[in-house]
């Protein structure tokens, strides 16, 4: 019982560190500028496919095409981000929805025109593969990398939050964007480079995420509503508060099926609603 | 509101555009696949299936010219295949129809066909029900207790007593589970136990935990394909089992080619039932797999087959019919039709309109550097069996 | 001051709510694909159906502020009703339908007490997990939906006792068309009465309605149960005039769709949901017919393009447009 207790347990913490590194940059995103990025899982697979793409048809290792997924997927946003996006940061909520969504239908019909609609093969090396013994109990060395690669990413990010200059500037612009502007921050840049940071992370996790949980041209779609659950349950413009809540869903999926198969996906919903009724901000949110 | 006029001139201009073609000497078939969204990709096989065989047969048949009309549920969309049916009958007048890649869409379209009396030929879709809806229906793919009741009396057969059984919680998963359960029991094994899993699930760990507590001898598994096939593939090696020693079985989708490349070794051992592989060893079928990577620059799978074995059903239910387009008159020509497909010897079973057809066991093996489904063994002429215990 | 002051509300009002011309040529001109596209009645039912979801859904969104992710639920629900119904044995369409829609009202009427209590993304999420949480109710239910499959055996009786559910949706489409300006008509009084002005108040803003005697939550609970009763209706009669009810309607899909299809229009403006199904669905066959594969292609560019040319859907968009438009109703 011990032995599955914790596998589930390992299990969930690495699917929830992968919901992590796909919704940290959309939750500060949406905390500090209030723009609803819809299109966030785009990027997500755009860091899949160029992993794939390198590995597959380059032939670069594996380890090597995650920094390019997080560049590449960082890249683009800068792009979307001063052609389009600029010109809704006054819109309403409803228009950079349609706006966002939009482009959710571009990117899953540009990925299947390219790469077509089936599953992508991802082979990763082989000291990523099978599993080890760590204090008795065998473990995927995959998850265990996931694991490791997403605590490295929230280190990195934490340590900036608190001890750099642009940190603090983040951290002023979510609190209070006006306040800030009238200090003489440039908030629009701030955005910018988070934006890009947020979108770079979730090309990293799309990349992460195929040896997971498989990756196709509907990427973008499927794994929107996770991303949003873990936001919204999280709170928005809160690094710790994605952590919590991508860790917490991860494990609650995961020993939902393990315990109670029968209700499966309900488990995830249920305690979505829950945790948003009790806490309407999220767990960590502001407002 | 003076907005209201771009509603109405949108609306107008929309009506207005639309003009129906006329045509004396074509027999138009009307094709509903999922060109778009989740089942994309079986659309899309299905389709060059379609393509091919109209490539090397020409599109004249008993003199009339072959018309396709394409239309895209866009996945699992009853009401919407309902709607497209009816418009191929009533708009387009289509002489038949054709495609079918899901169940639900099937059933809906079922009913325009027994209405309009049209043809019907169900390319892919595998609930055994599917056929009864509709008396102009024939299927040319599979049923999913034709491949899942084989692999359950197998199972017995040899030496296995115990098994666990995970499959996906929808009603294909069901009629796989019930399959096999039923025909394992019926020969004497025993289900130590089972777990039915959310469709849109990606993380097979947990489930797979729940199989090894249970220690079975074998597991059995119903997965809708796409990206849950390797997904099964990793959480089993990841919890230790190895399908050669722990026997894992399953119907085709677990170990089509798309999968195999994506599980790797991990997937040596697993044992499947299919009714075609493209490595199926016939004369026919390198032919056909030869044309068709000509063609289409990949291998052919099931879903190619379905729509390749569909037109030819069409095309020779029309010659001996005379390019009579009457649904009786194709209905009673498809009737008892056998031939060699690339698939083996199928034939139209006449008393249910369904598919009959050989089934093949199958375990992977690595032949030559690749990772291939190798059959060690076959069944001959299996109907249907849930319909044909009901007829007895 | 008083007198002249206490009228003026009641003048706007009896002015919105007059007709204007372009009004009837519109509904008018709904009647024209009985005559000149007789073969495209299917799709224009199925038009209708989504047009009557739409405006249930602007009701709450464009006039209330209540954005939900979860709107299916109530389509789903009026569906399955009126399916389950005629699989009994009871295939009368009316009754069938009005009882559907009491259900999806009920259900309406439950959920609105936890609707009224939350805002912004809070209420988002929890609209769409709630709609998640029925869809995947209905799934494992299949012993009672069919499951993935779709419920079997509905057989519905001809409409009004003459006139039969055929492969020409001739009854379709009159049947749905005359719901759906039933309907438009009991909105459109809703809208214009003091109850809808209190509605644009919370819409603007909640916090400050109490202060004027509002009860926002009291009016949040009525307009959220009636538009489930509406969305019901709209459900209940796809499930009549296709004859099948699938999981499909309960799903985040339709509910996101809507959502699009209502934003694309223009929230808010009553005709906005009508002018966006139009739209969003004749484009959709249309594109889906030219090339089946991609069509999401040319939809994504459609919205990003109504987005950044015509802001606030496309009616809001030419009410910019147009000298003497109306601002936002």
């Amino acid at each position: 019982m011990i032995a599955s207790a914790f596998g589930v347990l390992f299990d969930g913490f690495a699917y929830g560190m992968l919901l992590f590194l796909l919704s940290v940059g959309l939750s500060v995103t949406l905390g500090m500028m209030n723009f609803v990025n819809l299109a966030h899982c785009s990027f997500a697979m755009l860091g899949g496919y160029v992993a794939v793409t390198l590995t597959n048809e380059i032939g670069w290792p594996f380890l090597a095409s995650l920094p390019v997924a997080f560049l590449a997927a960082a890249v683009v946003s800068v792009a979307f981000e001063r052609v389009l996006y600029r010109r809704l940061y006054r819109a309403t909520d409803l228009d950079q929805c349609l706006l966002t969504i939009g482009i959710v239908f571009i990117s899953v019909a540009v990925a299947a025109y390219v790469y077509g609609t089936i599953q992508q093969p991802l082979n990763v090396p082989a000291y990523l593969r099978g599993t080890v013994s760590v204090m008795g109990q065998s473990v995927g060395v995959y998850r265990l990398f996931l694991i490791g690669v997403a605590l490295v990413v929230t280190l990195v990010l934490v340590a900036t939050l608190e001890y750099t200059r642009f940190g603090a500037q983040v951290r002023a612009a979510v609190d209070n964007q006006r306040m800030a502007r009238g200090l003489g921050i440039d908030v629009d840049r701030v955005f910018a480079i988070t934006f890009a940071l947020g979108s770079g992370l979730a090309g990293l996790g799309g990349a992460l995420a195929i040896e997971i949980v498989g990756l196709d041209h509907a990427f973008a779609f499927t794994y929107l509503v996770y991303v949003l659950i873990v936001v919204a349950v999280g709170g928005l413009g809160s690094i710790a508060g994605s952590f919590v809540a991508a860790t917490l869903l991860g494990i609650s999926d995961m020993a939902g099926k393990y315990y109670f198969p029968e209700l499966g996906a309900f488990l995830i919903y249920f305690v979505m609603v829950t945790l948003l009724m009790w806490r309407p901000a999220g767990l960590f949110g502001r407002r | 509101m003076r907005q209201t006029l771009v509603g109405f001139a949108v609306f107008a201009a929309a009506i207005l555009a639309f003009a129906p073609a006329e045509a004396q000497q074509t027999i138009k078939i009307g094709v509903i696949l999922p060109y778009s969204g989740q089942f994309a990709d079986p659309g899309a096989q299905a389709d060059n299936g379609i393509k091919l065989y109209m490539q090397q047969h020409g599109d004249t048949v008993a003199g009339k010219k072959i018309e396709i009309v394409r239309k895209d549920t866009g996945g699992i969309a009853p009401d919407v295949a309902k709607r497209l049916a009816q418009e191929l009958v009533v708009r387009d007048k289509v002489d038949l129809l054709a495609g079918f890649s899901l169940t639900p869409n099937a059933l809906a379209a079922a009913d325009v066909s027994a209405q309009a009396k049209k043809f019907m030929v169900v390319m892919n879709a595998a609930a055994s029900i599917v056929t009864t809806k509709s008396p102009y229906m024939a299927r040319v793919s599979f049923t999913l207790p034709q491949l899942n009741e084989p692999l359950g009396v197998w199972a017995y057969k040899n030496g296995v007593r115990k098994v666990y059984s995970i499959v996906a919680d929808f009603a294909a998963g069901h009629d796989a589970e019930a399959a096999f359960q039923n025909a394992f029991k019926a020969a004497g094994g025993e289900i130590v136990g089972s777990v039915r899993y959310p469709v849109v699930n990606s993380d097979f760990s947990a489930f797979v935990q729940r199989a090894k507590d249970m220690n079975p001898e074998a597991i059995f598994v119903f997965v809708p394909g796409g990206s849950q096939s390797p997904a099964i593939a990793k959480a089993l090696a990841d919890r230790g089992i190895d399908p050669r020693q722990t026997k894992v079985m399953a119907q085709a989708e677990l170990t089509d080619e798309q999968a195999l490349k994506n599980m790797g070794d991990t997937a040596l051992g697993i044992i499947t039932s299919a009714h075609y592989d493209y490595n199926h060893d016939s004369k026919l079928n390198k032919e056909f797999v030869a044309a068709f990577n000509a063609a289409f620059k990949r291998n052919p799978d099931f879903f190619a087959v379905g729509g390749y074995d569909g037109m030819r059903l069409i095309y020779e239910a029309l010659k001996k019919s005379g390019a009579n387009t009457d649904g009786e008159a194709l209905i009673a020509a498809a009737k008892g039709m056998a031939w060699e497909s690339p698939r083996g010897p199928m034939s139209i079973d006449p008393a249910t309109r369904d598919v009959v057809q050989t089934v093949y066991m199958r375990r992977v093996e690595k032949v030559g550097g690749r990772l291939v489904n190798v059959e060690f063994d076959k069944i001959e002429n299996v109907k249907d069996p849930v319909k044909a215990r009901s007829a007895n | 001051m008083t007198s002249s002051a206490a009228a003026e509300p009641q003048r706007y009002l009896e002015a919105q709510i007059r007709w204007r011309p372009l009004e009837i040529v519109f509904w008018l001109a709904t009647l024209l694909p009985f005559v000149l596209t007789p073969s495209y009645l299917v799709l224009a039912s199925q038009i209708a159906i989504t047009a009557l979801f739409a405006l249930s859904l602007d009701l709450i969104l464009g006039y209330a502020g209540i954005v939900s992710l979860g709107h299916a639920a109530y389509f789903g629900f009026g569906s399955y009703t009126a399916g389950l119904i005629a699989k009994w044995g009871w295939g009368e369409p009316l009754s069938g339908l009005i009882i559907a829609a009491a259900a999806a009202g009920l259900l309406g009427y439950l959920t609105s007490f936890i609707i009224a209590r939350f805002r912004h993304l809070a209420l988002i999420m929890i609209t769409l997990g709630l709609g998640l949480l029925l869809a995947e109710a209905a799934n494992s239910a299949s012993w009672l939906t069919g499951g993935a499959d779709g419920l079997q055996g509905v057989r519905m009786w001809n409409l009004l006792g003459i006139f039969p559910f055929d492969l020409y949706g001739t009854a379709a489409y009159g049947y749905a068309l005359a719901m759906l300006f039933l309907l438009f008509l009991v909105a459109r009084r809703l809208i214009n009465s003091p109850f809808g002005l209190a509605l644009r108040g919370i819409r603007e803003n909640a916090v400050r309605m109490p202060a004027i005697g509002a009860p926002s939550p009291a009016h949040i609970r009525k307009i959220y149960t009636i538009a489930a009763v509406i969305a019901g209706v709209a459900g209940a009669l796809l499930a009549q005039t296709t004859e099948t009810v699938s999981l499909e309607t309960l799903s985040f899909q339709r509910s996101a769709d809507v959502l699009v299809i209502l934003i694309l229009g223009g929230a808010g403006r009553l005709y906005g949901g009508i002018v966006g199904a139009i739209i969003y669905m004749v484009a959709r066959d249309q594109l889906s017919d030219i090339n089946p594969q991609y069509w999401y292609f040319w939809i994504g560019t459609l919205l990003v393009a109504v987005v950044i040319f015509l802001p606030n859907g496309i009616l809001g968009g030419l009410a910019r447009l147009m000298p003497s438009g109306r601002s936002r109703a």
